[in-house]
């Protein structure tokens, strides 16, 4: 095991699919010898030369569509959107070209295209660079959503992605750029498709993903001094979602809180609580709760924008209430 | 002009006549209640798809549009399998899932029509990339229409066909109508072909009604693009002979502009340049008979055809 930061984990598996098949291919703004942004790609111009990592314009629609129109062709393009903000600029790509492709083919034409982009609070950079928007393309059939919360993660879906046949939306977190983790030395893919177990606990399910998953951990572990014991489950991909390890926690807790950074109406949170209440409702013993972002734009001021994200505080509120340990409930909590 | 012969001149004939008959029986069809949705007949623009594909390779690329039955028929698809998908059968090209909006075969590398105008034009390009990624010698053609010239996609799909040389001609189909909308409504310049030079491409601008004339403008384009040195816009001048759609009764359409359009029907011209390269009546009657035949055999096979099974709704998109 190495420990490696989550931007070098994605820029591993980048490079080890670009090694191991010549048709993949990067393409997005700067991210060539500027290395992107959160400096994913760089070094890999370097390497792979500018017919594999291409520098575009500022065209988002354009470049989008280029990719699917690419993988329709028999290439495997990864798509880097720096925002996933700006993939507002390219939803007729994503939605009607990408999305349908397969199923409107009949099933002849496939779109191995991978969109990597990033999303989330935290950074002050106000309500255009700092969305959760995944729940818009997990309503979307034919896209799969990806969603890493650490290094190992990362590497091994990412590489998953490049090799599905099918167009996937990954979604990476601009806080977790920085963030360590170790990372197998071996080469190793993980399954779309699975979610993980990341701390075990018998009291209640707490089902999250993306950076999200860091504060449920910090969120657990405080629960855990009070005696609670948190089981924290990190989805890793929403679409397809592995809902069975969901149920089968819910039917050992009793007890579900979905904790999401994205706005809670319409979230994928209110998803997964629908899910568990048609499928396990026998097994709770109390209502689900959602511990979400509140229904606003992301301000630019640090204290409202930590306000309007949950915090960890947040989710500790939100397990209580869950366990009826307390009448206490943030506004976050509830709206 | 690179010669065109008797020979390549039946040809485009019998394409055209082909897509002409196809229309009609379709048209025909959706009357009776055979076909349901939109349906964007191609009537009266037949020698653009004609004249454009047949300076093609067999494995070159078209992307199509929401008026793709042409391009279709002209890049090779089988009528009957064709006119199974207008009728949402399992036997169509995309087992009844795509219907007239979305027919695309691999099988003649047609990348498919597009029911969002300008939409395709991502794809074109993207394929374009991959075969210079390649190295192959192939190329996209991207059909497109004066209405597509007003969106977004259609200049940042041709800005980055350019800037990158990718082998891609866009063969804008200037019908004068983005629905009901005159392009005198739309557009500032003369010929929407003098956008190319913003983007550092060639354009021209040629009679599109005229299949020879058309197939004569392709070939610098073509050669332009084999060679690496990038797109190309051609736009071809042509005229719808009815509405934006099979229930578009087309009323805004001045009857005197469409009187003179239809006097110059594709088909029409076509004949005429047959008659003057000595092809005699009796050699364009076995055309028409064989098409009159193709045709009613792609309407028994689609009428014949099984609906899809609803059990395999599911299949071709993520569960879960």
């Amino acid at each position: 095991m190495a420990k490696m930061k989550y931007r070098e984990a994605l820029r591993a598996a980048l490079q080890e699919e670009m090694e191991r098949d010549e048709r993949v291919f990067v393409v997005g703004e700067g991210i060539g010898e500027r290395g992107g942004s959160y400096k994913v790609t760089e070094g890999l111009l370097a390497q792979f030369g500018s017919s594999r990592v291409i520098d575009t314009p500022l065209s988002e629609a354009g470049f989008v569509g280029l990719g699917v129109g690419a993988a329709i062709a028999g290439q495997r393009p990864v798509v880097e959107m720096l925002f996933i903000d700006f993939l507002m600029l390219a939803m007729d790509q994503v939605v009607n070209q990408a999305a349908k492709y397969r199923f409107m083919s009949g099933g002849e034409g496939r779109v191995p295209l991978v969109i990597r982009t990033q999303g989330g609070a935290g950074n002050s950079l106000a309500g255009q660079h700092s969305q959760s928007l995944e729940a818009l393309f997990y309503h979307v059939p034919g896209l799969k959503v990806v969603m890493p919360s650490t290094p190992h993660d990362a590497k091994g879906l990412l590489k998953a992605a490049i090799r599905d046949d099918d167009p996937v939306i990954f979604i990476e977190h601009k806080l977790l750029y920085m963030t360590d983790g170790e990372v197998a030395d071996e080469p190793f893919v993980i399954p779309l498709g699975q979610a993980e177990i990341k701390r075990p606990g018998s009291d209640v399910t707490l089902v999250t993903w993306s950076h999200m998953v860091l504060k449920c951990l910090q969120a657990a572990e405080q629960l855990a001094t009070e005696g609670i014991s948190t089981e924290v489950i990190d989805l890793r991909t929403l679409v397809p979602m592995d809902v069975d390890t969901v149920l089968d926690s819910v039917r050992r807790t009793g007890h579900l809180v979905i904790a999401q950074e994205a706005v809670k109406r319409g979230g994928v949170g209110s998803d997964v609580a629908a899910m568990v209440a048609e499928r396990a409702f026998e097994s709770l013993r109390a209502p689900i709760v959602r511990v979400a972002g509140m229904n606003t734009v992301i301000p630019f001021n640090l204290a409202l924008e930590k306000a309007m994200v949950p915090q960890v505080a947040d989710i500790v509120a939100g397990v209580r209430s869950a366990l009826g340990r307390s009448a206490e409930v943030t506004g976050v909590t509830v709206s | 002009m690179s010669e065109i012969g008797p020979e390549l001149l039946q040809h485009m004939y019998e394409s055209a006549a082909t897509i002409r008959r196809f229309e009609q029986r379709a048209i025909e069809q959706y009357r009776i209640g055979n076909i349901r949705g939109y349906l964007h007949p191609y009537l009266g623009q037949e020698a653009i798809a004609v004249g454009s594909i047949a300076a093609l390779e067999d494995d070159d690329y078209i992307v199509s549009t929401h008026r793709g039955h042409g391009h279709a028929i002209a890049k090779g698809h089988d009528p009957r399998q064709m006119m199974a998908e207008l009728f949402g059968r399992e036997t169509g090209y995309c087992h009844g899932r795509g219907g007239s909006m979305h027919v695309a075969s691999r099988s003649v590398r047609n990348l498919g029509a597009n029911g969002v105008v300008a939409g395709g034009l991502g794809i074109a390009t993207g394929a374009a990339l991959a075969i210079k990624q390649r190295g192959g010698s192939e190329l996209v053609v991207a059909f497109c229409s004066d209405g597509s010239s007003a969106n977004g996609m259609w200049h940042e799909s041709l800005n980055l066909a350019a800037i990158w040389d990718l082998p891609v001609i866009f063969v804008l189909e200037n019908n004068q109508y983005a629905v009901s909308t005159p392009i005198r409504d739309s557009a500032r310049v003369e010929h929407l072909s003098s956008r190319a030079a913003g983007y550092g491409m060639p354009g021209l601008t040629v009679d599109g009604n005229d299949a020879a004339i058309v197939y004569g403008a392709m070939q610098e384009p073509i050669r332009r693009a084999r060679a690496g040195e990038g797109p190309s816009l051609v736009e071809c001048m042509t005229y719808r002979h009815g509405g934006h759609h099979v229930n578009d009764p087309g009323l805004y359409l001045p009857a005197d502009e469409l009187a003179r359009w239809k006097a110059r029907d594709p088909l029409i011209v076509l004949r005429d340049r047959l008659t003057r390269a000595g092809v005699d009546e009796s050699a364009i009657a076995v055309i028409d008979a064989r098409v009159e035949q193709l045709l009613e055999e792609a309407v028994e096979f689609a009428t014949a055809s099984p609906e899809p099974s609803v059990e395999e709704l599911l299949a071709e998109v993520t569960a879960g």
